[in-house]
């Protein structure tokens, strides 16, 4: 699966928890721009997961900032 | 190059807390008694204390059996000051092991049944020394999202990896076991009893399919233990799967009514985490009272069956009555010894907490980050001791204060 695939789907996955309604870029951060908190952050990574069949530690998740980051992490783990 | 030397304004490495420092003090600016500054002037009994002068009956103590004035129990601490002094002044693995400790991991492996017992001086250190030893580089963890602070920081300070799943999702946690590569060592961490909202983990299903993946299994059973299961040997011995737990944790601080924490388990190669385990090595062993009144006290819990009938009786009474009188509670049914009182906001439930205290009773004020979901709780937790007529009176009190502060 190339990066935008793997974008576009995530970009999906994303929108039930985007109740910002804040554009999304590479650059937007889960915690400051999303404003998430740790339960709703384990929903998303478990939907993430799901969608992709991986397993996004916790140890991953602290290197997992931006949006960006999150793409280049699944692409990473889908090998 | 001294002469480069330039001033830094120090930044307050204290700053990070002025949200917390802020709402705190807008808490206490409404005038509520401060729910955390609470002192105990005088202790009558495990169910009653003097607070600010005024008689209290004890609803948030975890003192499920009632162990702390126990005769035995208070005689063998005494005796055992004079005999063995007040402390030890060192580690387990050093000068800080004395008969009393053998006693206590003795006591606890003829209570469990198990192979062999390791004391540690708080269920906090236990959690810590085990979990962080244990499952090293590359070795993965599979954990309940509301697990007890005690068991993220054990991870927190070990190297495995950390996979969460939400609370008792026994699906979400198979797919996680799923997907974790092929040879990777891999613990599964549950809890018997989750102590904010006093619901038990469907531990017999969880451990079935954590077995079928090859994991090894971590139960933390510091609610439960002496209470739940036909011997008090926690939900996991009730659940009839207490053979598949490589590993018990629990806690001297609760049922047993001193403090303490240990390890139960029959693995072959035990043994060596006495000597690799770092907050079990570097720090100084119990006191010889502390280690004598829990021996006796674990000793006494495997005769319990009289209290922990009387402790059931009491759980479903409290329950029973204060959903009835329209209270929101966090489990439909009595599942433990904890009884969670869900209150609408911080404010609030602290105004509803100080109101019980001017009644004459003493409840856990809870709230985030130690309670799921953002929610503010009054934890009630029973005790073997409450006799049915204190139960009806903390009925009465809920239901003023309630009234009073229009929860109900």
């Amino acid at each position: 699966m190339d990066r935008a695939t793997i974008a576009a789907r995530i970009a999906e996955l994303i929108e039930p928890f985007n109740k910002k309604g804040i554009a999304i870029t590479d650059d937007v951060t889960f915690a400051g721009d999303l404003e998430w908190d740790s339960l709703t952050v384990m929903d998303f990574v478990a939907a993430i997961e799901d969608e992709f069949d991986i397993i996004i530690s916790m140890n991953q998740q602290a290197e997992i900032e931006t949006y960006g980051q999150l793409i280049d992490a699944v692409e990473k783990l889908q090998g | 190059m001294t002469d480069t030397l330039t001033t830094e304004t120090t930044t307050d490495l204290f700053s990070k807390f002025d949200p917390l420092i802020q709402q705190r003090q807008a808490l206490l600016d409404t005038g509520v008694t401060d729910p955390f500054g609470l002192v105990m002037e005088k202790v009558l009994s495990p169910t009653t204390a003097i607070c600010s002068g005024r008689e209290t009956i004890l609803l948030g103590t975890y003192n499920y059996m009632g162990m702390t004035f126990d005769p035995d129990v208070i005689a063998a601490g005494k005796q055992a000051l004079d005999e063995f002094g007040s402390g030890t002044t060192g580690s387990r693995v050093l000068n800080g092991t004395y008969a009393g400790h053998r006693a206590v991991e003795d006591a606890l492996k003829d209570f469990y049944g198990m192979d062999h017992a390791m004391v540690f001086s708080t269920g906090y250190q236990a959690n810590l020394g085990i979990i962080s030893t244990m499952a090293g580089k590359g070795d993965y963890i599979v954990l309940d999202i509301d697990s007890h602070a005690s068991i993220w920081d054990g991870c927190k300070m070990g190297d495995a990896e950390v996979v969460p799943f939400k609370h008792n999702d026994i699906e979400a946690m198979e797919k996680r076991l799923k997907r974790i590569p092929a040879g990777a060592g891999k613990l599964v961490i549950l809890e018997g009893v989750y102590s904010m909202l006093g619901d038990i983990a469907p531990l017999k299903e969880m451990i079935a399919i954590a077995k079928a993946h090859g994991a090894m299994v971590l139960v933390d059973e510091a609610h439960s233990m002496g209470f739940i299961g036909p011997n008090g040997r926690g939900v996991a011995e009730d659940q009839g799967v207490l053979d598949q737990v490589d590993f018990v944790i629990g806690t001297f601080s609760k049922s047993v009514g001193t403090v303490g924490g240990f390890c139960v388990s029959n693995h072959p190669k035990f043994e060596i985490l006495r000597l690799v385990c770092r907050p079990y090595v570097f720090t100084a062993s119990l006191p010889p009272s502390v280690v004598h009144t829990a021996a006796t006290s674990i000793r006494k819990l495997m005769h319990g069956e009289a209290k922990r009938a009387h402790l059931w009786e009491n759980s479903r009474t409290l329950h029973g009555a204060l959903k009835a009188k329209g209270f929101q509670l966090g489990t439909e049914t009595p599942q433990s010894a904890i009884i969670s009182v869900i209150m609408p906001d911080l404010q609030r439930g602290a105004a509803m907490w100080e109101a019980l205290l001017h009644e004459g009773l003493y409840v856990n004020l809870a709230r985030p980050p130690a309670t799921p979901a953002g929610m503010t709780l009054l934890r009630c937790s029973l005790c073997a001791e409450h006799s049915a007529e204190q139960v009806q009176t903390i009925i009465g009190m809920f239901e003023r204060a309630g009234k009073a502060m229009g929860i109900i």
